[in-house]
C-alpha cells in the first residue's frame, strides 16, 4: 500500500480540515471555553458537530451504527485536531474506548456504541497507575462478588474522566501487579457508587482525574471481553490510542511550525524580515525534514495498524516516541523564534506548546517508547 | 499490469535468478574487487562475477527499467520492483555498478537525442565503458557554478583547459562527463555540459589519499584537452544544449542526492541497536538509550524513503524533497557510524586486522563523515529547503 492518502481519506483529510479550521479554531474552542473556566474542557456543542460529521463512530463497524473505517482515517481527523488545538473527547472516545469496545461482547457493544456512535455520550480510559504510563504492571484489583466484581485502587491521568458516562478500567483479576495474564477490561458507568473523581486542570486546559474505586460494585456484564484474558484488548486499545496521539502530535507539529514560518516572513529587525538569516533558516529546514520524517512513520503505522501487521506494535512504538522528540522540537522552536511575543497568552504558539507537554505524556512519552522499541527488538 | 500478471513475472523472475545467479553472487559484497564496474579494462575477479554479469547483460538486468533499444529490458517500474525485490531476497549482488547508470544514464534519457542514447546507454548498459563525474573545482565547491574550467571556442571542437576535483574513480574511467565553462560573460547560462574520453591527450589525474586510507577520488587536470563537437550524426558531444548545462546538472543532482539519501532502503535505513548489542556484548546503559533513540529516527527515516518514492512515482513528492532526503538520511548514516564505532570499542579502531576485515568500522565511519558534503553539503540543503519549499526570503 502506498505511503500516500488515496482519494477517499485525500477527500475526508480536506473535509477535516476545513471543519476543524472553522469550528475548533482556538478562538471558539480552546480559549472559549478555557476563559470561562469550563469543567469540561471542550465543547458538547462541537462534540454533537463531531457526530454530525461521522467522525465520532469511523472505528466503530457499520454494523454497530460506525462507518467501519480504520487508524488511518482516524488519524486523519486526529491530525487536523492537533493543528488546530481542538479540544474534544475524539481520541479518548472514539479511538481508545471504541477499540476497547469493538472487542466486546454484543450485549456490551449494545449497551455503549450507539451513544458513542451519536454524540450523546462521552467516554474515557483509564490505565495509568501514578505519574507515568507503565501499563505493564495494573495494581488496581477487581475481585469476584457475587454475580459480579467489586473494584478497588486508584487510577490517574483519566483524561475528561469527570465528563465521561462510563470509563474502561483496565483492573487485575487473577495474578500479582506485572503479570501480563490476569488483567480484565471493564466498562465502568459514571454513577457507580464508591467511584470519586478529583478532577483537575492540565497545562493544556484539558481536564484529567485521579479516580479511587472504593469496592465498586460491578455487574458480570460490565466486562469487555475475557475475565482475565484482558491483556490483548488492553494492548488493542494502547496501540490505537499511542498511534492516534502521534497523528495529534504530527498536527501540533504542523501548526507550529507554520504559524512559526509564517512569523519568521512577517517580523522585521535590523530593517530585514528576520526570515532572511540563515541561522534560522537553517533551524527552519531542519525543523521541516522532521516533521515530514514524523508525518511518515506515523501513516506508515497506521497502515501496519489497519493491515493487523505484527510489526504494528513496534512502528507504534516508533512513531509516538519519534512524534514526542519532533513536537517537542517544533514547539520549543516556534516559541523561540516569536521571541518575547511567544511567551504571551496573546499568541497561540504558547498553546501549542502547552498542548504538545500534555500530548508527550499521554500513553508513554519518548523515554517510555525508545526503551520499548530496544526491548521489542532484543536488547 | 494485473497483480496476477505481477505475480506470474515474479515467478518467471525467481525462476531465471535461480538459474542465472551463481551462488558466489549471493555472498554480501566483502572489499572494493567484489564490485563489478565494467570499462575498456575491466577483469572479472572470478567466473561466477563474469557469468553473473553477462546473464544480466544478455537479458537487459543491468539497467531493468531502461528501454529494450538502449540495452535495458524495459521493465515498468512496478516490474523493477519486483525484480529488486527477488534480488535482494536472494542478496544477489548488482552484477555492474557504474556513474553511467546512476547519474549519466537518467540525464541522458531525460535529455539526449536519439543517436546519443543509441550509443552511450548501449555502451553503459553492455558495461563497455566506464564513466566518471567532472563536477567540483579546488575553488568550485558548494558554489558549484562558479565553476573555471573553460572550453574554448574552435569551430568544430573545442580546447579544454583547467582543473577538476573529487572526480570519483577518474584514473579507472573511460570517460567522463564533465560541466565546462563555455561562456565566460554569463554565469549560469554559460556552462555545456560535455562528454569526452579520458584517453585525449592532455587529461591527468592524480589520485587523493583520503582520511580513510582509501583514494576513491581524484584531480583531474585539462590540459589544452581537444574536445570535438560531435562525435557522428546526431551524436553531439554534449547534453542538452550547448550553454545550458547547468539544468542538467541540477537534474543529475537531484538523482545524485536521492541516491545518496539512502531512501530506497538498505543498510542506511535498517535498525542497529540489536545486531550492535549482539555483535559487542555488554552495553552502557546510555549507549543502549542512544541506540534507542537512534533506532526510532532510523526506522522512522525508513518509512520517510517508502513515502518519498511512492510519491515520486505518482509525482506527488515536492520537486525539492530529494533535498531533504539527502540531508536527513546522510547526517543518520554519521549517527550510525558513530555508535558502531562507540559499540565496538577498541576492536572497532583496529586498521589492518582480521577481525575487522582490513580496518571495516574505522575506515567506514571517516567514509561516512563525506556523507554530507559531497552531491551538496547539509547547509546548502537546509538553504534549498528553505528557499524552494519554506520559502524564506533571500535565501
Amino acid at each position: 500500500m502506498p505511503l500516500y492518502y488515496d482519494d477517499d481519506q485525500t477527500m475526508l483529510a480536506e473535509t477535516a480540515n476545513q471543519f476543524m479550521a472553522e469550528e475548533g479554531s482556538t478562538k471558539k474552542q480552546l480559549r472559549h471555553w478555557r476563559d470561562r473556566n469550563c469543567k469540561d474542557g471542550f465543547g458538547h456543542g462541537l462534540w454533537k458537530q463531531f457526530a454530525e460529521m461521522g467522525f465520532t463512530g469511523m472505528l466503530v463497524g457499520e454494523e454497530d451504527g460506525g462507518l467501519g473505517m480504520g487508524q488511518v482515517e482516524a488519524n486523519i481527523v486526529l491530525e487536523e485536531i492537533g493543528r488546530n488545538l481542538t479540544p474534544s473527547p475524539f481520541l479518548s472516545s472514539s479511538v481508545l474506548a471504541a477499540t476497547a469496545l469493538n472487542h466486546g461482547s454484543n450485549d456490551v457493544k449494545g449497551r455503549w456504541l450507539p451513544e458513542l456512535v451519536s454524540g450523546d455520550k462521552v467516554y474515557s480510559v483509564a490505565v495509568d497507575e501514578g505519574r507515568k504510563h507503565r501499563p505493564e504492571k495494573i495494581a488496581c484489583k477487581a475481585e469476584k462478588s457475587g454475580n459480579g466484581f467489586k473494584l478497588t485502587g486508584r487510577k490517574d491521568f483519566v483524561v475528561y474522566g469527570a465528563s465521561s458516562e462510563m470509563i474502561v478500567v483496565a483492573a487485575r483479576t487473577s495474578g500479582s501487579d506485572s503479570d501480563v495474564d490476569g488483567v480484565t477490561l471493564f466498562a465502568v458507568p459514571q454513577d457507580a457508587a464508591g467511584m470519586s473523581h478529583d478532577s483537575v486542570r492540565l497545562v493544556d486546559s484539558s481536564m484529567a482525574s485521579h479516580i479511587t474505586f472504593d469496592g465498586v460494585e460491578l455487574d458480570g456484564d460490565a466486562v469487555i471481553g475475557e475475565v482475565d484474558g484482558g491483556r490483548d484488548v488492553l494492548n488493542a486499545m494502547l496501540m490505537a490510542g499511542r498511534v492516534g496521539s502521534a497523528a495529534e502530535g504530527v498536527g501540533v507539529a504542523r501548526g507550529a511550525m507554520d504559524m512559526t514560518v509564517d512569523y519568521l516572513k512577517q517580523r522585521k529587525q535590523f530593517g530585514k524580515v528576520i526570515g532572511e538569516f540563515q541561522a534560522l533558516q537553517h533551524r527552519a529546514s531542519h525543523l521541516y525534514s522532521e516533521v515530514e520524517i514524523a508525518r511518515a512513520v506515523t501513516i506508515k503505522a497506521a497502515q501496519l495498524l489497519d493491515a493487523g501487521s505484527e510489526k504494528a506494535d513496534l512502528m507504534a512504538s516508533v512513531a509516538k516516541a519519534k512524534v514526542a522528540k519532533v513536537a517537542g522540537l517544533a514547539v520549543r522552536e516556534g516559541v523561540q523564534m516569536h521571541g518575547g511575543i511567544g511567551m504571551t497568552d496573546e499568541y497561540d504558539i504558547g498553546l501549542y506548546m502547552k498542548r504538545d507537554r500534555a500530548l508527550q505524556e499521554f500513553l508513554g512519552d519518548q523515554y517510555y517508547h525508545a526503551g520499548r522499541v530496544a526491548e521489542l527488538s532484543g536488547y | 499490469m494485473s497483480d496476477s500478471d505481477l505475480e506470474t513475472f515474479r515467478a518467471q523472475t525467481r525462476e531465471w535468478l535461480e538459474a542465472n545467479c551463481p551462488t558466489e553472487m549471493r555472498e554480501p559484497v566483502r572489499d572494493e574487487d567484489d564490485v563489478y564496474w565494467g570499462g575498456r579494462d575491466a577483469t572479472f575477479k572470478s567466473d561466477a562475477q563474469k557469468a553473473w554479469f553477462e546473464a544480466c547483460r544478455d537479458k537487459g538486468y543491468t539497467v531493468p527499467a531502461w528501454p529494450k533499444e538502449y540495452g535495458g529490458a524495459g521493465l515498468s517500474p512496478a516490474e523493477a520492483k519486483v525484480l529488486r525485490e527477488e534480488m535482494s531476497a536472494i542478496g544477489a549482488r548488482p552484477p555492474l555498478s557504474s556513474f553511467g547508470i546512476w547519474m549519466l544514464g537518467p540525464a541522458l534519457l531525460h535529455f539526449g537525442t536519439e543517436g546519443q542514447k543509441q550509443k552511450f546507454l548501449n555502451e553503459i548498459a553492455r558495461g563497455e565503458i566506464r564513466w566518471c563525474q567532472g563536477y567540483s573545482e579546488p575553488g568550485s565547491g558548494s558554489d558549484l557554478v562558479s565553476l573555471q574550467t573553460f572550453g574554448e571556442d574552435k569551430g568544430d571542437h573545442w580546447v579544454v583547459n583547467g582543473q577538476k576535483i573529487w572526480t570519483s574513480y577518474a584514473d579507472k574511467a573511460d570517460w567522463i562527463f564533465c560541466l565546462v565553462r563555455t561562456d565566460k560573460a554569463n554565469k549560469y547560462q554559460g556552462i555545456t555540459f560535455m562528454l569526452y574520453d579520458m584517453a585525449s591527450a592532455g587529461v591527468s589525474t592524480k589520485p587523493i589519499l583520503l582520511i580513510s586510507g582509501n583514494s576513491p577520488f581524484c584531480e583531474t587536470f585539462f590540459d589544452d584537452v581537444e574536445v570535438p563537437k560531435s562525435y557522428g550524426e546526431d551524436v553531439p558531444a554534449y547534453v542538452g544544449e550547448v550553454n545550458r548545462g547547468w539544468d542538467v546538472a541540477k537534474y543529475l543532482l537531484g538523482h545524485e542526492r536521492e541516491m545518496i539519501s539512502g531512501a530506497d532502503g538498505g543498510d542506511r535505513t535498517s535498525a542497529i541497536g540489536a545486531a550492535l548489542t549482539r555483535a559487542n556484548g555488554e552495553i552502557d546503559p546510555v549507549l543502549r538509550a542512544e541506540l534507542a533513540q537512534f533506532d526510532v529516527d532510523a526506522l522512522a527515516y525508513a518509512a520517510m524513503g517508502e513515502k518519498f518514492l511512492d510519491e515520486i512515482k505518482v509525482g506527488k513528492a515536492h520537486p525539492a524533497q530529494p533535498n531533504m532526503m539527502k540531508y536527513a538520511g546522510t547526517e543518520l548514516n554519521k549517527r550510525r557510524h558513530e555508535l558502531i564505532m562507540a559499540a565496538g570499542g577498541s576492536t572497532a579502531l583496529e586498521w589492518e586486522s582480521e577481525e575487522t576485515g582490513g580496518g571495516k568500522p574505522s575506515r567506514g565511519w571517516l567514509r561516512t563523515k563525506a556523507n554530507s558534503i559531497e552531491g551538496g553539503t547539509s547547509e546548502v540543503m537546509l538553504n534549498v529547503i528553505s528557499k524552494r519549499i519554506l520559502d524564506l526570503p533571500g535565501a
